[in-house]
């Protein structure tokens, strides 16, 4: 059996590179919660607030998040606005 | 000056223990004072691993909460000279921990003039947890080569870098180290584990040394003994490099390839 693994284990899927992958993309959400300000969740609320009083949207989908890039602090936005 | 080191790692049964008690044991017989705090109140096993579970009589709590000096609690160690085990309470909840409570003791042991006070970190990130990694200088994170283990270490990376007495303080940070414990070689070389490479790159701080998987564990705690006096053992040795290298030491990390199989044994064998 050991010959059948052998050969058959070339071809299997190397799950320590999913492994991997996949801490790569959680470790990068998982920090920049953690760098996240405090003030983020309220001001998301308050944003979402204002956002529903002109238009229908789904609360989950907004995305925000605060990030460095080129040396500024950049804060993004992200909504999908519903078909009309 | 006395170094305050935490052995943490967020997520349990890692290591943390085994790796506390052969660090320790180590730094001991390079002839440095060492005093070993189990900061696990509620689930004391320092004592069990390092073997001197009969000689407890009084704990960690009991000085915190002034019903005994620290000298009546130091248990000193049988084997190696130098070395003493402070015992975690197994009766009193994690309450029983102040943060002025451990500060003092702290304090009194540098006064003592210990060299190396190691805390061992219950798992999880509460306030047993916070508690021992507060006063820290250096911290060991220990994680084994698995995806909850690396997630946990970054949560616990991101507490010693925010909850630390060095990051409230705006001291320079905590020194941090990664020792990888329970890795199989020859698991990496068939890409079922992640690598050292992986992890460090994931985690993203210095290695201070991979310890193999090894029955040698099992059977050190057992008998009650640090793995490290375990000469012969693969990761008694590679414990050995661990203290050296936190000593300062330049060494090549070794075990970390999987012993050569014969092509007879690769076809044929288990």
């Amino acid at each position: 059996m050991a010959l059948l693994d052998y050969l058959l284990g070339q071809r299997k899927k190397k799950t320590a590179n999913l492994a991997k992958d996949r801490l790569q993309i959680l470790l990068a959400h998982e920090r920049s919660e953690r760098h996240a300000p405090e003030y983020l969740p309220q001001m998301r609320d308050e944003i979402l607030a204002v956002i529903s009083k002109y238009v229908e949207i789904d609360q989950e989908q907004l995305q925000i998040s605060i990030d460095e890039a080129n040396g500024f602090e950049v804060l993004e936005l992200n909504l999908v606005l519903p078909d009309k | 000056m006395s170094r305050v080191i935490v052995v943490t790692s967020g997520k349990g049964g890692v290591g943390k223990t085994t790796t506390s008690a052969s660090i320790s044991a180590g730094l001991a017989l390079k002839g440095f004072k060492v005093a070993v705090i189990d900061f696990d109140v509620g689930l004391r096993n320092l004592d069990l691993i390092m073997g001197c579970e009969r000689r407890v009589v009084y704990d960690f709590v009991n000085v915190v909460q002034g019903e005994a000096s620290l000298n009546q609690a130091l248990i000193r160690d049988k084997r190696i000279k130098n070395l003493y085990i402070l015992a975690a309470s197994q009766t009193r909840d994690k309450d029983a921990l102040t943060q002025e409570g451990v500060e003092k003791v702290i304090e009194d042991l540098k006064a003592d003039g210990f060299d190396f006070i190691i805390c061992d970190s219950p798992a999880g990130i509460e306030k047993g947890a916070q508690l021992a990694l507060y006063f820290a200088d250096e911290a060991i994170v220990v994680t084994n080569p698995e995806v909850s283990s690396v997630r946990d270490s970054d949560r616990i990376l991101g507490i010693l870098q925010a909850k630390s007495k060095r990051a409230e303080s705006g001291d320079e940070g905590i020194v941090e180290h990664l020792v990888l414990t329970r890795y199989n070689p020859s698991r990496v070389e068939s890409g079922e584990m992640l690598s050292v490479e992986d992890v460090v790159d994931l985690l993203n701080i210095p290695l201070l040394g991979v310890i193999p998987e090894s029955e040698q564990v099992l059977n050190a705690s057992n008998a009650g003994e640090p793995v490290i006096l375990d000469t012969e053992a693969d990761a008694a040795q590679a414990y050995t490099d661990v203290v050296d290298r936190f000593l300062g030491e330049e060494k090549a990390h070794r075990f970390l390839t999987a012993e050569k199989k014969g092509l007879f044994k690769k076809l044929f064998g288990k």
